[in-house]
């Protein structure tokens, strides 16, 4: 199976920030979700992948191809949608998709005017006249027609309403249809990322914390809440990520889940009263407050 | 078209395209879309092993009918394929469905799978009665007795409900 994208020792540095040494790759046919903090290194690395930026060490392989070497054959079967992409104002949309059109063949014109349906736009309007939102969508479907192999969202879903999000979140479901194309999108909206993603990757402080297969990911984390008082020797209790004791009642978000470690707990004298499951935003959270060790 | 001469052009792209179209967009089937809710406390993959668990035994799916594959499911019901490959090994797991490698996913054809999967959710039941009774500090006898007590009739319990 060919990898969608592989990356090894991936650097790069700015004056305030350095992506340090990332390996990852992701199999063709995968959707991968990009969690971090605003300045993590997420926008970066989506850069690197797609050819905007060059790197400072490492080597970058998209659908098979080196790159920047081979960028040219890459960039017809890749699509980069990110916000800070600047469309022509004086310009209608209708013109945007003409243009797109006439440099990828894989244009598809029935595609692209469902998704100016679904996603409520006008084409004969000029850019100008576009809202925040219209305009993340108009990119979007602007990458989304040219059905490419290989889709790269930054922050596909910021700024937008309810229902373009909804109207977005479709879009990229009905993508997963076929095994052949793949998708890697960052997102502050945690919750798109548990929905549609396969992978999970973290990064924080410019590095890579972790990357895994989503269920077994959200499988490790659970919230127990529990009646006691916590023995405070955390030191002993690596697999706890977090704790808050309010009375009697004590919650713990745990990292690495068990029935030993529940065993454990119980050792301890402590009642447990519930356990379950943690959202990836709670993770998420968790994990950077407790200092980005996931 | 640009072509100017009788022969109709060998390619013609917006028909292929059209093709293309029609199998990303509309060929769903209406049964391949599962009911989830993000806002539901249980996990996605348990929302769906419940939810599939729920049409077999409501004879929506049949015993030997073919699942909708992994991807179409995934796509239709808007979650991951990840997350749809971990219920199906769930389901397969608990004999509610067969995979037959390269062929798909099928509903199991044990004559008394229904009947199964009632027995078992009646077992949760009655465990987690048991530990809440544990808890509370109820003995067997008790719960005997309350047994004793509880009207045999069903249609009596439902009607008897509590006014306050």
């Amino acid at each position: 199976m060919t990898a969608a994208f592989a990356v090894t020792g991936l650097t790069k540095r700015y004056e305030n920030f350095a992506l340090q040494d990332i390996s990852l790759s992701m199999p063709e046919g995968q959707v991968m979700g990009l969690v971090g903090v605003n300045g993590a290194g997420k926008t970066t690395l989506l850069r690197l992948l797609s050819g905007l930026s060059r790197a400072d060490a490492g080597t970058i392989e998209v659908l098979g191809h080196a790159m920047p070497a081979q960028q040219v054959a890459v960039k017809q079967e890749l699509g980069f949608a990110s916000e800070d992409m600047r469309l022509y104002k004086t310009q209608t949309l209708r013109w945007h998709m003409d243009f797109i059109r006439s440099i990828y063949p894989g244009w598809d014109e029935a595609y692209a005017a469902e998704l100016l349906r679904r996603f409520d736009l006008c084409a004969e309007q000029a850019l100008a006249g576009f809202s925040h939102g219209q305009r993340v969508k108009a990119l979007l479907l602007l990458n989304f027609a040219r059905r490419p192999r290989l889709l790269l969202l930054d922050e596909p879903t910021t700024g937008l309403d309810p229902v373009a999000r909804d109207e977005v979140l479709q879009a990229l479901a009905d993508i997963l249809r076929d095994d052949a194309r793949s998708v890697l999108f960052s997102s502050h909206n945690t919750q798109d990322i548990e929905q549609l993603a396969d992978t999970i990757s973290f990064v924080h402080g410019g590095r890579l914390l972790e990357s895994r297969d989503k269920e077994s990911f959200l499988d490790d984390w659970r919230r127990v809440v529990c009646q006691g008082s916590w023995p405070a020797n955390e030191s002993r209790w690596p697999e706890i990520a977090a704790t808050r004791q309010n009375g009697s009642l004590l919650e713990l978000k745990v990292r690495r889940f068990s029935d030993a470690l529940l065993s454990r707990l119980k050792g301890q004298g402590l009642e447990i009263r519930s356990t379950e499951a943690m959202s990836l935003e709670d993770i998420f959270v968790t994990t950077v407050r407790a200092g980005g060790a996931a | 078209m640009r072509s100017t001469g009788l022969a109709p052009p060998l390619y013609n792209p917006i028909s292929t395209v059209h093709t293309v179209h029609i199998k990303y967009a509309q060929q769903v089937p209406v049964d391949a879309e599962l009911l989830l809710s993000a806002s539901d406390s249980k996990p996605m993959y348990q929302q769906i092993v419940d939810q599939i668990t729920a049409k077999v035994l409501a004879g929506d799916w049949k015993a030997g009918q073919a699942l909708p594959s992994i991807r179409e499911l995934a796509s239709a019901s808007r979650v991951s394929v990840i997350t749809v490959k971990r219920a199906y090994a769930e389901l397969g797991l608990a004999g509610i469905i067969v995979t037959r490698h390269g062929m798909g996913s099928f509903v199991a054809e044990s004559p008394d799978l229904a009947a199964g999967l009632l027995r078992a959710e009646f077992h949760q039941h009655f465990d987690a009665m048991l530990a809440c009774a544990a808890r509370l500090g109820i003995s067997r006898d008790a719960i005997r007795q309350l047994l004793d007590d509880e009207p045999s009739d069903p249609e009596t319990i439902s009607s008897g409900g509590s006014t306050p």
